[in-house]
Parts: structure tokens; C-alpha cells; sequence
């Protein structure tokens, strides 16, 4: 599959070579587990595992959640309790469900921010980002739709609100919205039709996993040096390249029994800290909660969507030229949408002859502050819009902005990048021969 | 004015609402009780789960319900752990509505431990099932949920911090104290008089005023054990017992969550000295082969 | 594993222990871990404390019957007169069209002799007469439900197909192939019993 020279997959008994004229499973299971990897992999190429699990996790604790949920919206609440309360380990499924989406983002962030450090996005793995965004994208879908099932109070108000920002559409938007709903307000036909979604939508994440793990078998993984493996014959491949069972597997499989023990305790020992206390009021149309907050992982998002305001001059300039039809409300739904599609474009934006930011010395620092930008984001997504938060907004998602479509092009053309080493062996070489001295390089001899 | 279309942008439904809501919740009182069950090896106290009991049932349950608990419930490994007989005994109290009974046209019988308790009896009175987890007693600072971390959600400490915090109405609301509403320090999503505001609407007093008359005032019931009855002592009892109706599995949680921990930490390990063996070889190549 | 082989010639089987060590305790996790997937689907808690009532017999007066529904189906509860035991006694058990008691109480294939289908009053012990006969009500040959103090052995009759059983429940003539079968049952008090 890969482009990297490697072994592959030879029937050798009678049997085999039957099975494989006919369907060549185990060939593509065999080079599919055997890729050459890059040896020098770091501590951050670990999340496409983590992702992986916490897919399985959901789809498989989802199942057998629903074999006990009413998507009615008279039952849906009271069936969640009865999930609770009388399924046998009822209680753990549901919190390893709700906090398995939590696990899911933290991880999905992570493995986006490692991209954007390493430039695993520019050529030749557009494909592979933008595949990404794809299930990113859909990952949000489900997960705020997964959201309204249980029926509670910050459920059903977080629904008007989210459906609302399509209703925010010039001229369409309040039809959109009621096609959504199938009704005027949030009721009936909206969980049942958010049911069938959040079951169905999964699946299809899983179909653009294939293709993305396909898309980067096909181009090879990146690297932290961002330096290709050597292709020219077998001999040098297998200098750069390790295959990835079972040498990245373990080290993956490692990394992710790590994670799972902060994730159940977690789960064990504060399964509602994530969530919000009013979800635990049954929904009711007639009152509102105090304060409406998407989950954590939207947070970032929800913050540029309100961070322009009908007073800021962008949104002023947009409102004229436009003759009034794009207003506050509509522009702050363009950015919120704006912010992840500048994420997806990265690959024709940034302008570097480099691809590792490991290179890139004033790279770093403004992709730090994307990272502190990410964070501030998040937790000025939380608090109320008043006094100095949506100002503090309106830097963050300046930045965000700015970032992608301002700073990544330039630096490009003013950066004097450091040069990256010239083959993946002698990066591994460096590291290793430099650092274990002693102790460390000893070990195997003595066996 | 702006502030409330940025609202409006992001809220799509009340503008208003929110912002005064935001404007209307003032600071309360939440007090840190020391509840058995905290702590990651932390579980209910039967007994004090039973007195709890004993306090709902003769005063909360006239007016509130416990819709999703069911009598067989306080029977079962992890709560109050009532004799099976004092159970049926304690569910026989109550009549429901059979449907099968009289051939179909349904009738009242004693109620049998499958059955659930009641709905709340009075309309305003929310159903007390899942109140310890629908109310977070802890917040701040800005947001940052170290209090949660530290002390945990606080629903617990928020009811008992309700019971106890009846007091006599601030100095800035006498003569406009709302009619027929009671003073409490810890209930922070009430009505406050325009006279307990500063002038941009921000309330300047600890809670707000709550329809609910104090419904403890110590002493309210008598234990068989002649354990202590006092306010501070009954709202310690009947938060924990709304607790455990919360979250009536919290043993069993905290227990599968511990055995899935050791499993994975020993797993974790293991895979740690599979991973360093592995790659032993190449990671120590360039100086040995070369 | 075998790439790892092929590096390491001189292998230890320290080494190999590390390995074997992670592979089962990964399996044992993965177990541990499917497991709760496969329990869940068990009946709930709800689901079980439904599996067993208890009905109070106090006001089922000598001779007359209380139907009740139980797991969705009908048990009928007879307080016997003494000619009803009398005259289930009086047959010989190797003449019956099914000879088996169907009790699930005691063993299903003992004889089905009147005491090993009566349910023993509170207490009692060894074989006595007991006026107590708890059955399910539904007629063992296409499941209707049969009528009682009906039929030609004064016990229950069933409309659909004309099966006629006696004042045991037993069958005696007519298409049902066995006798009414009897669920699990025990008295808890002197006038409470409990089924499942």
C-alpha cells in the first residue's frame, strides 16, 4: 500500500494461496500492520490510538446504551435514569459514554495541534488533513447531537440555541431551522430525528477513518523531523523505518493504558465534573437556565461565534457592503465556521519550504501562542458575555484569524529556517547516541 | 444595548433573560460539610442514610416527591440497607394506582416494593430524586472549576447549606422583603429587592429569598438510636440520603473504578517493560554495530 | 513478535516472561472489559423485582379461586373444599394422561399425585392435604385460558379444544398433552405466598 519498499505479505500454504487469489484479506491486513513507521516518532504520534479506542469505546458502549434508551420526550429522561439505576452496570456505561466524548475531543485536539506543529498537513497529505477536518467536523455533529438524548435541561435549550445559529442564515435561515427541528421549536421530531443521527453518524467517522489511515499509508507517516523516508531501495528504508507492529503498537498501546487510567479515574471518581448540573433537571420549554454553556470541547468555537458583535468594525464594514444582509448574528455563525475552514486551508496557506516546526525557530513561537489562543478561548467561552470577556474574545479570535491567514503565509517568506537533518536515521542516531550514555545503552548485552 | 445583540446572537432565544439571570445571581453561602461518602474511598453511611430516610419521609414528602426511587431500592447493597420486612413494611404505607386490578378499570392497592415512590404533591415543589447532582454548590474562581476539583460538585453540601441557611432578612431589604419568600443564604437564583442592589443591578447580599418556609428547625424528628437531631445535624442527613437517591450506585462506581485502575496500571507497566525491551536493540544500534 | 526475534539472538526468558506477562494481562483486560457488554443485556433490576410477587390469600374463602396476573400470564389460585381433594386423591396417578406432578417445587417428574401438586399450608411438614392449588391458567394444549368449576371432573375446562382437567389440575381428557404446570411458590406467612 505504502509507497516506502517493504515486505510483503507471501501465501505460502495451499490454503492460504486459495484465500488470496480470491480475496486478498490477509495480504492487506499484513501490509496494513507491518507499514514501515519512522522510527523517530515522539510521545505525540500516540493520539491516532488513543482516537482509535475512543471510537470503539463510544460505538460500542453507545450500542449497548441504546438496548435501554426511549428516544421520547417523555421517556428519554426517565429511561436515562432507568439506565442508571436498573441496567445491570448501567451507571458506568452512561458515564463511560459521556466522558468517553470528552476523551475523544482531548485527544482529537491534541492530534490536530501536533499536525499543525509538524506540518504533517502540507504536501503531500492535504488529503489526510482535510479527511480530518472531515470527521472532526462530524465528530461535533455527533457529539452535540448525542448531547440532546438525555433530555435535560441543557439539552433541550442547547438545542434552540445550536439550531439557532442556522436560523441566523440571510433570507433561508429560519426554513433550514425548521427543516432541522421538523417543527417549529425543539420537541418531538427533533429527538427522534438527533437519535437516529447520533447512531448513524459514528459509522460514518469510521468509513473516514479507513480513509484517512489509508490517505497517510499512502504517503507515509510524518515525522518530527518532517524529513520523507528514503525510498530508493528496501536496505535504506529499513534505516529510517521501523514497521509498526509491533514496535509502535506496544509503544502506542502503552501511552493509551496510561491515558485510561486518568480516564477512569475520572470516570469513577468525578463522572459529572464535565457535564453540567441542569442536564439533570428534566427539559422544560417554559425555563431557561440561568446560564447556557455549550460542552468544554465547543468552547473554543462558541467564543469566536460571539466575539463579533454588531460594534465591532469588521462586522460594521461587513454589514455595509453587504447592504445589511450579513448582521452581527450572522457574521459571528460565518466565523465560528470561518475558524475551522482557515484550520482546513493550512495546507495552502502556510508557505514554508520546511515542514517540521522543529526547524522553524520564529514558527514556534507564534504556534505557541495559537496553543495559549486555544486555551483562552476555551475558558472565555465559559464565562458570561460582559465586562472584559468579549473583548478578550475578540483578541483570541483575532488571532485565530490572523494566524492562519496572515502569519502562516508570511512566515514563510521571512523566515530563515534552521536545516532539518538529511535522513531520519541520523535524527534517531542523534537522539539516542546523544542522550543514552551510560546506563541506558547497556541493557541487551548483559542478556 | 450592544452586549445584549451579541446575546442575542449567541443565545438565539431570550437575550434578556440571560443577561438579567446573570445579573440576578449573587453570591451564596455553600458550606463545605464533611459527607462520608467523599473521597475516592469515601461510601454512604447506612445509618445515617436511614436517618435521612426517616427525615424525608416526615418532612420533605408532603410536599416533594422521589419519582425515580424505588421502595425496593432502600433495601439494596450500597444505600440505607433496610431489613426486607421494614421495606415492605415502609412501602405498604403507600397506596398506587394499579391498572391491571379490577378487571382492567385499575385501583388503588398498598404498594409493593417494585413500586416507586411518589411524585412531588405540590406543584412548585421539584422532585427531590436527582436534586444532589442537578445543583453544583461549588464554582469560581472565573470559571476554572478549581473549587469543583478541590471539593467536588458541592450538591450535597448545597441542600444542607439550604436547610441550615435560613436567617433573619439583611438590614438593606427591611420594609421591602418580597411577601410570602423567606431569606437563605445559600439559594442564589431567587428574587432580591432592588434595595439589596448597588446601581448597576449587582446584588449586594449573600443570597436571595425562596419560597420554601424552613422546612427544618431541629428536633424536627427523633431517632431510635437517640442519635442528634439538631438543624446542623438533620441537614447533614437527609443531603446524604438525597445524595444516594441521586446516585444511588456511588460504592459500586468508586469500587469498579479502583479495580479498573490497578488492572490498568499493571498493564500499564507491563506494556511500559515490553516497550523498553523491544526497542532496546535499536535504540543502542549505532553504538554497538558501528 | 518475530521481527523482535530476528534482532535479539541470545534471547532470555526474562524477556519472554515480560512478553507472555502483557499478553495475558491484556487479555484478561479485554475480557473484564466485554464482559459489562454482555451483562448488561441480563433482566434490570426493575425487570427482576417484578419476577417475584406476593399475594395475600386472606380473603380467598374455602371453594372459590383468585386469578392474579403474574409475568404476564395468569396464575389461578384455588382454596380446595374437602370433596375437590377427596375426589383428586381417589385417582390412580398411572391411569393419567400425563402421570407427572409438572412441579416445579419439587421434582417435575415426581408422580402427580394430589399432595405433590398442592402448595403445603404455612408450615407444614411431610405429605398432608392441602386445600391450596397454585397453577398457571394457561391450558397446555394452544395456551387459552381455562374456565373453572367446570368440565366433567368438576376441576377446570378449557373453551378452545374441550381439554378437561380435575380438581388437581390435572388433565383427563381432551387434546392438552400435560397437566397444568405449577410455578414457583411458597407460603411467607400464614396467608401470604409468594410466587417466583
Amino acid at each position: 500500500m505504502s509507497g516506502i519498499p517493504h515486505d510483503h505479505y507471501e501465501p505460502r500454504t495451499s490454503g492460504e494461496k486459495w484465500l488470496n487469489r480470491r480475496l486478498p484479506v490477509v495480504g492487506l491486513l499484513y501490509d496494513t500492520l507491518m507499514i514501515p513507521t519512522p522510527k523517530n516518532l515522539n510521545w505525540m504520534w500516540i493520539w491516532g490510538i488513543v482516537l482509535v479506542f475512543a471510537l470503539v469505546l463510544q460505538i460500542a458502549t453507545g450500542i449497548v446504551l441504546v438496548m435501554h434508551y426511549t428516544p421520547h420526550v417523555d421517556m428519554a429522561f426517565a429511561s436515562v435514569e432507568h439506565i442508571m439505576r436498573n441496567v445491570n452496570g448501567g451507571f458506568m456505561l452512561r458515564y463511560l459514554h459521556a466522558n468517553g466524548a470528552s476523551l475523544f475531543f482531548f485527544a482529537v485536539y491534541l492530534h490536530i495541534f501536533r499536525g499543525l506543529y509538524y506540518g504533517s498537513y502540507k504536501a503531500p497529505r492535504e488529503v489526510t488533513w482535510i479527511i480530518g477536518m472531515l470527521i472532526y467536523l462530524l465528530m461535533m455533529a455527533t457529539g452535540f447531537m448525542g448531547y440532546v438524548l438525555p433530555w435535560g435541561q441543557m439539552s433541550f435549550h442547547g438545542t434552540a440555541v445550536i439550531t439557532g445559529l442556522f436560523g441566523a442564515i440571510p433570507f433561508v435561515g429560519d426554513s433550514i431551522q425548521t427543516w432541522l427541528l421538523g417543527a417549529g421549536a425543539v420537541g418531538q421530531p427533533a429527538l427522534n430525528r438527533f437519535f437516529s443521527l447520533h447512531y448513524l453518524l459514528p459509522f460514518v467517522i469510521t468509513g473516514l477513518v479507513v480513509v484517512h489511515v489509508w490517505a497517510f499509508h499512502s504517503t507515509g507517516n510524518n515525522n518530527p523531523t518532517g524529513v520523507e523516508v528514503r525510498r530508493t531501495s528496501k536496505a535504506e528504508a529499513e534505516k529510517d523505518t521501523l514497521p509498526f507492529w509491533p514496535y509502535f503498537v506496544i509503544k502506542d498501546l502503552f501511552a493509551l493504558a496510561v491515558i485510561l487510567i486518568v480516564f477512569f479515574g475520572i470516570v469513577a471518581y468525578m463522572p459529572n465534573f464535565l457535564g453540567h448540573p441542569d442536564n439533570y433537571v428534566e427539559a422544560n420549554p417554559l425555563a431557561t437556565p440561568s446560564h447556557i454553556v455549550p460542552e468544554w470541547y465547543f468552547l473554543p468555537f462558541y467564543a469566536i461565534l460571539r466575539a463579533f458583535t454588531a460594534d465591532v468594525w469588521v462586522v460594521m464594514f461587513a454589514n455595509w457592503v453587504t447592504f445589511g444582509i450579513v448582521d452581527a448574528k450572522f457574521f459571528g455563525v460565518l466565523a465560528m465556521f470561518g475558524a475551522i475552514a482557515v484550520m482546513a486551508l493550512a495546507p495552502w496557506l502556510d508557505t514554508s519550504s520546511v515542514r517540521s516546526g522543529r526547524y522553524r525557530p520564529m514558527f514556534k513561537w507564534w504556534f505557541a501562542l495559537l496553543v495559549v489562543d486555544f486555551v483562552v478561548l476555551m475558558w472565555v467561552g465559559a464565562m458570561p458575555a460582559e465586562g472584559i470577556y468579549p473583548y478578550i474574545a475578540l483578541i483570541g479570535a483575532t488571532y485565530w484569524f490572523a494566524y492562519f491567514l496572515v502569519i502562516l503565509p508570511l512566515l514563510g517568506v521571512f523566515e530563515r529556517p534552521l536545516t532539518p537533518p538529511s535522513t531520519i536515521e541520523e535524527d534517531f542516531a542523534a537522539h539516542y547516541s546523544a542522550h543514552t550514555g551510560g546506563t541506558k545503552t547497556v541493557v541487551n548485552p548483559a542478556e | 444595548m450592544l452586549k445584549k445583540l451579541a446575546l442575542s446572537a449567541l443565545l438565539g432565544l431570550s437575550a434578556l433573560g440571560t443577561g438579567t439571570a446573570a445579573l440576578a445571581a449573587g453570591e451564596a453561602h455553600v458550606e463545605d460539610f464533611d459527607f462520608p461518602f467523599e473521597g475516592p474511598f469515601g461510601s454512604y453511611d447506612p445509618l445515617q442514610l436511614q436517618r435521612g430516610l426517616k427525615i424525608y419521609t416526615e418532612v420533605c414528602a408532603a410536599c416533594h416527591g422521589l419519582q425515580y426511587l424505588s421502595y425496593r431500592n432502600l433495601s439494596e447493597e450500597g444505600g440505607p440497607m433496610l431489613p426486607e420486612d421494614q421495606m415492605r413494611a415502609y412501602a405498604a404505607q403507600y397506596e398506587v394506582f394499579d391498572e391491571t386490578l379490577a378487571d382492567g378499570q385499575g385501583d388503588y392497592r398498598p404498594a409493593t416494593p417494585a413500586d416507586r415512590f411518589g411524585r412531588s404533591a405540590v406543584a412548585n415543589a421539584p422532585d427531590l430524586s436527582l436534586m444532589a447532582k442537578a445543583r453544583a454548590g461549588f464554582h469560581g474562581p472565573y470559571g476554572l472549576g478549581i473549587n469543583q476539583i478541590l471539593y467536588g460538585m458541592g450538591g450535597p453540601e448545597y441542600i444542607a447549606s439550604l436547610m441550615v441557611g435560613y436567617e433573619e432578612a439583611p438590614e438593606c431589604a427591611i420594609g421591602n422583603e418580597p411577601a410570602g419568600f423567606y431569606y437563605n443564604t445559600a439559594f442564589a437564583n431567587g428574587s432580591v429587592p432592588d434595595s439589596c442592589r448597588d446601581e448597576h443591578g449587582h446584588v449586594t447580599i449573600e443570597g436571595s429569598w425562596i419560597a420554601m418556609p424552613p422546612p427544618l428547625l431541629g428536633e424536627d424528628v427523633v431517632f431510635d438510636d437517640g442519635h442528634e437531631n439538631d438543624l446542623h445535624h438533620e441537614a447533614a442527613d437527609v443531603a446524604a440520603f438525597l445524595m444516594w437517591t441521586a446516585e444511588p450506585h456511588l460504592n459500586a462506581r468508586k469500587a469498579a473504578g479502583m479495580q479498573g485502575m490497578i488492572f490498568l496500571v499493571i498493564l500499564a507497566a507491563l506494556l511500559y517493560l515490553t516497550n523498553k525491551r523491544l526497542w532496546a536493540p535499536h535504540k543502542t544500534r549505532v553504538e554497538r554495530d558501528h | 513478535m518475530a521481527h523482535a526475534d530476528e534482532h535479539e539472538p541470545g534471547t532470555g526468558t526474562r524477556r519472554d516472561f515480560i512478553y507472555y506477562a502483557t499478553a495475558g494481562a491484556g487479555a484478561v483486560i479485554a475480557g473484564a472489559a466485554i464482559w459489562p457488554l454482555v451483562n448488561q443485556m441480563n433482566p434490570s433490576a426493575d425487570v427482576q423485582a417484578l419476577s417475584s410477587i406476593r399475594v395475600d390469600l386472606s380473603g380467598v374463602a374455602e371453594g372459590t379461586q383468585l386469578t392474579v396476573l403474574f409475568q404476564g400470564k395468569p396464575v389461578f389460585i384455588r382454596n380446595r373444599t374437602a370433596g375437590e381433594i377427596e375426589a383428586a386423591n381417589g385417582v390412580d396417578v398411572a391411569s393419567l394422561p400425563d402421570p407427572l406432578s409438572q412441579n416445579e417445587n419439587i421434582d417435575v417428574s415426581a408422580p402427580a399425585t394430589d399432595a405433590n401438586r398442592a402448595l403445603p399450608p404455612f408450615g407444614a411438614e411431610g405429605d398432608v392435604d392441602s386445600p391450596w392449588l397454585v397453577m398457571w391458567g394457561v391450558c397446555t394444549h394452544l395456551g387459552c385460558v381455562p374456565l373453572g368449576e367446570q368440565g366433567d371432573f368438576g376441576g377446570w375446562f378449557c373453551p378452545c379444544h374441550g381439554s378437561h382437567y380435575d380438581t388437581a389440575g390435572r388433565i383427563r381428557r381432551g387434546p392438552a398433552p400435560l397437566n397444568l404446570p405449577i410455578p414457583l411458590v411458597e407460603f411467607v406467612d400464614e396467608t401470604t405466598i409468594q410466587l417466583g
